[in-house]
């Protein structure tokens, strides 16, 4: 690293050429990266918006504010933003994005054309999405057949729109797989690498894999819609229980995508914070594998309650229930790691320690749903609802938040302030759990998932479950105020303020365009904290 | 909290689901205990005390016998849970011979329901206690989900497929049925009663066919329990906020908008086809989503349901 770089700190490095043009046309992995998250976050902080709405709404049993289809228009773009355009492409194209070939020691992915013609496919998928709201979808984020190729919303247009957004995850995934392949800097061997890069080798098999399949499946649909071709719809000869078994195949895989990045940002970020090294590096780098290789044999335990053979469902629960073993594999390395180390509480460990409390509530709420006597009372009520926040949200968008703590310095060059940041932790913390865990207790006194309007005998657990998501909400709003700050007046950052050995910290920060002066060589695992080294 | 602390089952099989639950919470409980208490546990045992010792911490990169551990317990328990959630499963799934058959049919916004011996009924299914019943299930527009939570138990209700769930009531009382697959603007109003009834009562009501001693009904009396029985107020308000069709109150007499910009007056014979034939006339900005009644409603209730509306204002 120059000491030249170092020292000119912020709007230097990736980040000194000015202009539109400059970014539109950049082939530097950094700044694609930079243009996801700043996409991503906008989004999901809209999908935020709508998900307050619907606990406005659900202040009272009766419809209040809006009439039932706004109400179901709003849970459908809620879910539709926050999978397809937020938490699918943030960790992976944004984060990923900008700390894969850092951690590689490399000065770029494998293919930067490729990389940026994916972020542009994203954007005209997104604005697709954005062009079927002049007759917003209506269906929930799944999509189920037939009422999704009946209904007025415009299916046809989001379909396009998502179609082209898998596309960019297929062109990413496959960028990286051979970028890690193929761009480690020399002595990097397999078990050298960061775990952050084994789970993102993982996703993106997943992403290459899977992926495919929900664009086919959105082409049947459209198909049906359009041409009158009967995929789904039995009134035209279909079936509509094949689009669910389509459906997931592509969605439950999808879920690991989410999951397992967040996962690899955990395994960077509690080793630092310990200065100790990671307990099991190789238990955790398999268990992203194996995680993504069950993923794709369990997606029918979304449709116990559909009218499968009860055989099916006893196979399809069997197997379900062994994702949980790399997972706990996985929940008890990080806590090991812990154990005996010099522990401190930055706002990036924050979030990394949140993320395993609030992912091992998510991960205990999973055998009920894995099981099959208690999946067939618990299956869409508001238990599901929970369970799915506590993983997707407790876990991805916690493991997120701790990322975009982590790495804040090397983004952007400046630091955080620290005491706004625990602030909004707090308040995220709290908010987050009133919100969710009211959730599991109204789901398991059976109120049904997607009710506009609802029995009163629910109504003290929504009015909490409301009070809680205004506490997050506000949390959330400290946390992007402390991001701006940080931008416009944060203290310069160092080049390595955590301590940590991965090779990211090698670089300036912010980056130079060629990330490294020197390819680094690369003599042992990045692990090695508690030693004279670190 | 309802059905929690006293468990609110309404059949054996729901206490079994609920013994499932139980061993599951209790076994969850263990790990959130061990788990969440050694991470807060060691998180504050190993904060940082002095920046020296930041530079000893041990070198523990692992150890064999525990993760050889932390694999096979988890994976022996997972496999209990597994076996125990699927017997009671097979159980549940298994009917009992000589079940009470009911046909169900699900309909945006509404269980239209049918027995063997020909009677109908909408969004009230009335059966005998003691004896099992088996819901055939199916659906005439898209898909939706039967669920009766007092019995722990749902089973998908699909377009040209047949499922079956099937219960055996303990005790007499009113239960709820809900939508659980989301089916559109009505789906969370598309709400139904279990009604369990003492086996000598529904002997009774079954031999009168659900109408008797009411011969003598005025016809808008009759009328307004039709609109109450028939589901028609999960869809339109009689006055106030609408839902999802035209509020009923003063529709009769009135000039009525239609798609496609014609006017109609609303009269008997447009409130009649307006039940049995509602594609016919479609009100302006509304869904032409209603389905017919031609089949569920005998013409003397639909005659009936038209003096009601007339005496509406």
């Amino acid at each position: 690293m120059s000491a030249e770089a170092a020292a000119a700190g912020a709007g230097s490095g990736y980040l000194a050429e000015r202009g539109w043009r400059s970014w539109a046309y950049t082939l530097d992995h950094k700044r694609i990266g930079a243009m996801y998250l700043y996409t991503t976050i906008v989004f999901f902080l809209l999908g935020g918006v709508f998900a307050l709405l619907l606990r406005l709404e659900l202040l009272t049993p009766q419809a209040r504010y809006f009439s039932n289809h706004t109400y179901n228009v709003f849970f459908t773009l809620h879910g539709a933003m926050m999978i397809f355009l937020f938490i699918i492409p943030a960790i992976p194209s944004g984060l990923g994005n900008f700390f894969i070939p850092l951690h590689l020691g490399a000065r770029d992915v494998a293919f930067p054309r490729l990389n940026l013609a994916s972020f542009w496919i994203f954007v005209a998928g997104f604005l697709v999405i954005i062009g079927s709201l002049v007759a917003p979808m209506d269906t929930g984020w799944t999509f189920y057949t037939p009422y999704s190729a009946r209904t007025q919303a415009a299916v046809t247009t989001l379909s396009l729109g998502v179609f082209l957004i898998g596309m960019s995850s297929i062109l990413t995934g496959l960028n990286f797989i051979v970028t890690i392949h193929k761009m480690r800097a020399p002595g990097m061997s397999w078990n050298r690498m960061p775990l952050f890069l084994w789970a993102m080798y993982a996703t993106s098999i997943i992403q290459v894999v899977a992926t495919p399949v929900v664009g086919v499946t959105f082409l049947l649909l459209a198909a049906e819609r359009v041409l009158g071709v009967g995929f789904f719809d039995p009134s035209k000869g279909g079936d509509p229980v094949l689009f669910q078994h389509f459906f997931w195949f592509y969605s439950h895989p999808v879920v690991y995508v989410m999951i397992l990045p967040a996962m690899g940002i955990i395994s960077e970020v509690i080793p630092v914070f310990s200065r100790k090294p990671i307990f099991g590096y190789k238990a955790i780098a398999w268990s992203s594998l194996a995680i993504a290789f069950l993923g794709f044999l369990v997606w029918a335990h979304h449709m116990f309650t559909s009218g499968m053979s009860p055989l099916a469902n006893a196979i399809f629960s069997f197997l379900t229930f062994f994702v949980a073993v790399p997972t706990a594999v996985k929940v008890f390395n990080w806590i090991a790691t812990l154990y005996k180390g010099s522990i401190t509480f930055e706002s990036p460990m924050l979030y990394a320690l949140t993320f395993i409390f609030l992912f091992i509530i998510g991960g205990l709420t999973g055998p009920f749903l894995g099981a099959l006597a208690t999946d067939v009372q618990l299956h869409d009520t508001y238990f599901v609802v929970a369970h799915f926040h506590y993983t997707m949200m407790g876990g991805t968008v916690m493991g997120f938040f701790a990322g975009l703590h982590y790495w804040f310095p090397k983004m952007t060059g400046k630091m955080l302030n620290e005491r706004v940041a625990r602030l909004a932790w707090a308040l995220i913390f709290v908010g987050f759990n009133v919100t969710f865990f009211t959730m599991f207790i109204v789901g398991t006194r059976g109120m049904p998932r997607r009710y506009a309007e609802y029995l009163p005998k629910f109504h003290t657990e929504n009015v909490i479950s409301t009070v809680g998501s205004a506490i997050l909400a506000i949390g959330i709003l400290v946390m992007v105020w402390n991001f701006v700050q940080g931008l416009r007046k944060g203290t310069k950052a160092e080049a390595n303020p955590w301590r940590a050995l991965t090779l990211e910290w090698q670089a300036a920060s912010p980056p130079d365009t060629e990330n490294f002066h020197e390819i680094p060589h690369v003599t042992d695992w990045p692990y090695g904290y508690g030693t004279k080294k670190a | 909290m309802g059905s929690l602390p006293n468990f609110g089952a309404a059949s054996a099989e729901a206490g079994k689901v609920d013994a499932v639950f139980l061993l599951i919470t209790l076994i969850g409980g263990f790990f959130f205990l061990l788990t969440q208490g050694l991470l807060i546990w060691f998180a504050v045992r190993y904060r940082r005390r002095s920046p020296e010792r930041d530079n000893e911490t041990p070198q523990i990169t692992g150890n064999h016998f525990l993760e050889f551990l932390w694999i096979l317990i988890p994976s022996i328990v997972v496999v209990v849970i597994f076996y125990y959630g699927w017997r009671v499963y097979t159980d549940l799934r298994t009917p009992r011979a000589g079940a009470t058959e009911v046909y169900v049919t699900g309909k945006q916004w509404m269980w239209d329901v049918r027995y063997p011996d020909g009677r109908t009924a909408i969004n009230e299914i009335r059966v005998p206690q003691g004896k099992p019943v088996k819901f055939i299930l199916t659906a005439s527009d898209v898909i939706h989900g039967f669920y009766l939570p007092s019995f722990r138990v749902k089973m998908d209700a699909i377009p040209g497929r047949l499922t079956t769930l099937w219960v055996q009531p303990d005790r007499p009382g009113r239960y709820q049925i809900h939508c659980t697959v989301y089916c559109g603007d009505g789906h969370s109003n598309m709400n139904a009663q279990l009604i369990v009834m003492d086996p000598r009562e529904y002997a009774e009501w079954a031999k009168g066919g659900g109408e008797k001693g009411r011969e003598d009904e005025p016809l808008p009396k009759r009328g307004e329990r039709v609109v109450g029985n028939a589901g028609c107020l999960n869809c339109h308000a009689i006055s106030g906020k609408e839902k999802i069709g035209p509020n009923l109150g003063g529709v009769f007499g009135s000039k009525v908008p239609l798609e496609g910009g014609k006017t109609a007056v609303a009269d008997e014979e447009y409130l009649r086809e307006s039940i049995v034939d509602p594609g016919a006339k479609v009100v302006k900005g509304y869904p032409n989503v209603m389905p017919t009644y031609k089949t569920s409603l005998p013409p003397e209730d639909v005659r009936a349901v038209v003096e009601y509306l007339k005496e509406l204002k």
